[in-house]
């Protein structure tokens, strides 16, 4: 492979603002009174809620188990006891069921997993189990469970780990690579076993290079190969960082499997190297609490259910009102109105933005520049299909090929109008789907 | 702590690239300063009169009628009427009286844009629509023009004569008188340089597709080019073809707008194909010397077939068929 991948098409360069945290290695938040579990962490089903209001439970203890294939189980992030199971605020702007734990100080661990030190002599459906029973999933924000993705029903040849970390702002995968580099090589090494393949490459941002050569002195150790990729937004979607590395073309609909490609974030890897090596279960990861109005932005590593305001607590607080707080980037991420929320498996940032920084425009009617066609990564007319939107109009929508937006907001980011094209677009799928749905009860 | 109450829920993505409209056309406007300096060269200050009459008038009338439709007033803002006012001076010539351009902006706002519904909804361009309508209706005004007089400000004695496109014979403009825009002609039909000039900053930063002017200019050179070759009686050679008139600030400032050409790369290699052609048949055998207004607004018409025929396959898609086929 060379060492100057594919281009995909399109894409923006938006300032990328990592500086903020990015030589900022990671601290471990010290152990908080009481943590808030948000049940409904991962992609798929819910899991089962297995304790309840009064129970002593220990660190690494099962909360609730996975419902059903595509689910994952949740663990308790201390030792203490599950003092609510109700309503609390969640990453939607809507409240959502989750367990709180109150620690009784002594973070001890409960029987966790047997460690298995021999991985390579194991079985890889063994180590896929434990996969399964930690409860990992996709922890660079969308939150799929990870052992979903080791479980292809097609042949597949590649396995890829993603660090390309092209969100700005975020710099939580950045440090994890430069920190723990062989855990994350060791990570690639283990996922390939379980999919019965020899080696494994990894893609970073060039924008890393510290992260990249770092990866390089270790690399061939684990047979993975270290990829230096372009520094374009939307460069860390699955499709697209595919097509950078590998030339093949996800179809519209498909998954990575189809094109014979696995893909899991590196800190997804790592969950798996504690899951297997050290059998910890998934309650911890590190998150990037950062933006302009934060006194001392930074990287930490967190229990899940650590409230934001917690994270924001040790980041010094703010210098001024900020306009909007984000879990995960400022191109995906979601706006929330509670520092309430808590820490999940999928947050890889919380994100402060000052008030210059937001787009608060009126939209305006589309001058047809065309910057949203060229900026889009999947190629369709964003243009078109908002218009096709506004006039309520999802049937061509659909011809349009709206299903094929992968939703990164490139087409917004550049628009001089300021229409909300990504927002039209998720409406449209979503009226596209209950169409649909319409249409098969018939 | 930050005060949640207080905190804005939007849709991502967050964070904008700086973009807005305005920013667009001032840079456009800033890239119509080397012809209009030329104009004002050339033709004196009648020419700067009837560029500062265009473009108050395209904004006048563009707050007047927001005002009498009873919309927010505040579209002249975003400097899309004023550069439709420069851009309608550039068609017209420096001996055009004042009513001519006020008439003119009427037409190129409120018939061309406004009562489309305004900025984005046209599907003409504004500023040719003026033209073309005001030819129609003073073409004897509108084709008689004001004989260059570099440097003398107020030396415009009214002399007129014939546009070199629709000279013949020995009255034909040297090449080198072309380029620099010593020859009668509207404002903008003048310098080539200075047109260039202006085209290169609109491509450099980005605000047109090369792909316009590019097939444009091409177009005519070949076909003018092969005419001439076949038959040098019919018509004069290329490169005279591709300076004189208005095909450079055609190609470059009027062929480009974007709300009225197409959106993609290849809908606007056909655009400026078809206006290359349509320019071409007319100045080699219409009953007009010129072509270029008529060819970009044809065009302009069928820019939403263009659009629609072009429409590319999406990141993913021939890969469906492939599976489909087996
Ligand atoms: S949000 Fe969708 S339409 Fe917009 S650029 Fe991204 S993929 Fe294209
Ligand atoms: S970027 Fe905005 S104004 Fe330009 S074509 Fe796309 S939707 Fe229209």
């Amino acid at each position: 492979m060379s060492d100057n991948p594919r281009k995909f098409k399109g894409g923006v360069h938006p300032e990328d603002s990592k500086a903020l945290s990015a030589s900022k290695p990671v601290q471990t938040a010290p152990l908080l009174g009481k943590y808030t579990v948000i049940v409904h962490q991962n992609i798929g089903a819910p899991p089962e809620i297995v304790v309840k209001k009064g129970d002593l439970v220990k660190k690494g203890q099962l909360l609730a188990k996975a419902s059903g294939f595509v689910s994952v189980p949740l663990h308790a992030p201390t030792s203490g006891t599950v003092t609510a199971i109700e309503k609390s605020p969640g990453p939607a702007c809507v409240s959502v069921p989750s367990i709180e734990i109150t620690a009784d100080g002594k973070d001890e661990w409960g029987s966790p997993f047997e460690p298995i030190a021999d991985w390579r002599n194991t079985d890889p459906a063994v180590l896929k189990q434990r996969v399964v029973d930690a409860g990992i999933v996709g922890m660079g924000g969308a939150g799929f469970p990870s052992h979903v993705k080791l479980s292809p029903t097609k042949p597949v040849d590649t396995l890829i780990l993603n660090g390309a970390e092209c969100e700005p702002y975020l710099t939580a995968d950045h440090r994890l690579m430069l920190e723990q580099t062989e855990d994350v090589l060791l990570g690639a090494a283990i996922l390939a076993r379980i999919l019965g393949l020899k080696t494994a490459v990894i893609g970073v941002e060039a924008n890393k290079p510290d992260a990249i050569s770092k990866l390089n002195a270790f690399a061939s150790k684990y047979s993975v190969t270290v990829q230096k990729l372009r520094v374009n937004y939307p460069q860390g979607a699955e499709k697209q960082l595919i097509y950078a590395l590998t030339g093949r073309e996800v179809p519209i609909g498909g998954l990575p499997m189809d094109v014979g490609c696995v893909v899991q974030n590196v800190a997804s890897a790592v969950a798996v190297v504690e899951a297997v090596v050290k059998g910890i279960p998934s309650i911890e990861r590190i998150t990037t609490v950062t933006g302009e109005p934060l006194v001392n932005p930074g990287n930490w590593r967190f229990r899940i259910g650590t409230p934001i305001s917690k994270a924001l607590e040790l980041a010094g607080g703010v210098k001024y009102q900020p306009a909007k707080l984000l879990l995960g980037g400022p191109m995906m991420g979601f706006a929330q109105n509670s520092l309430d929320v808590t820490v999940m498996k999928n947050t890889s940032g919380i994100l402060l933005i000052p008030v210059e920084q937001v787009s608060q425009y009126t939209s305006e009617p589309c001058i047809r520049c065309g910057r949203c066609v060229e900026a889009c990564p999947m190629d369709i007319l964003p243009a078109t299909i908002s218009q096709a939107v506004e006039n309520e109009r999802f049937d061509w929508a659909e011809q349009l090929n709206v299903a094929a937006c992968i939703e990164c907001g490139s087409c917004s980011y550049v628009c001089p109008s300021h229409r909300p094209l990504n927002q039209h677009f998720k409406r449209a799928k979503a009226e596209i789907l209950a169409a649909r749905r319409k249409q098969q009860k018939k | 702590m930050p005060d949640a109450t207080k905190l804005v829920i939007s849709n991502s993505p967050h964070i904008r690239g700086g973009e807005t409209i305005s920013k667009i056309m001032v840079q456009v406007f800033i890239a119509l300063m080397p012809a209009a300096l030329a104009a004002v060269w050339f033709f004196g200050l009648a020419a700067l009169e009837v560029m500062v009459l265009c473009t108050v008038g395209c904004m006048a009338v563009e707050v007047l009628w927001n005002k009498a439709a009873g919309r927010s007033s505040d579209s002249w803002k975003d400097g899309s009427a004023a550069l439709t006012g420069l851009l309608l001076a550039m068609n017209l010539s420096a001996g055009a009286p004042w009513w001519i351009c006020i008439l003119g902006s009427l037409l190129a706002i409120g018939l061309g844009k406004q009562l489309f519904g305004g900025l984005g909804y046209n599907p003409f361009n504004p500023a040719l629509v003026a033209r073309v309508a005001l030819l129609i209706g003073f073409p004897q005004l509108m084709t008689t023009w004001v004989k260059p007089a570099p440097g003398q400000w107020l030396a415009y004695d009214a002399l007129t004569g014939a546009t070199p496109l629709a000279a013949t014979g020995k009255e034909l403009a040297s090449i080198q008188d072309l380029f620099i825009g010593n020859v009668g002609g509207c404002l903008g039909e003048t310098s080539a340089l200075a047109l260039l000039i202006g085209g290169a900053f609109l491509l450099v930063r980005r605000l047109i597709k090369w792909h316009v002017p590019a097939s444009f200019i091409g177009t005519v050179a070949l076909i003018t080019g092969l005419a001439h070759h076949f038959n040098p009686e019919l018509t004069p050679p290329a490169l005279y073809h591709v300076l004189a008139g208005g095909l450079m600030i055609g190609a470059f400032f009027m062929a480009t707008d974007m709300v009225t050409s197409p959106m993609t790369a290849n809908g606007a290699l056909i655009f400026g194909c078809g206006c290359g052609i349509i320019t071409s048949v007319i100045r080699i055998w219409g009953g007009y010397p010129e072509g270029v207004s008529f060819s970009i607004l044809f065009m302009n018409a069928l820019t939403p077939l263009i659009d629609r025929y072009t429409i590319g396959k999406p990141f993913g898609y021939i890969r469906i068929k492939k599976e489909a086929a087996q």
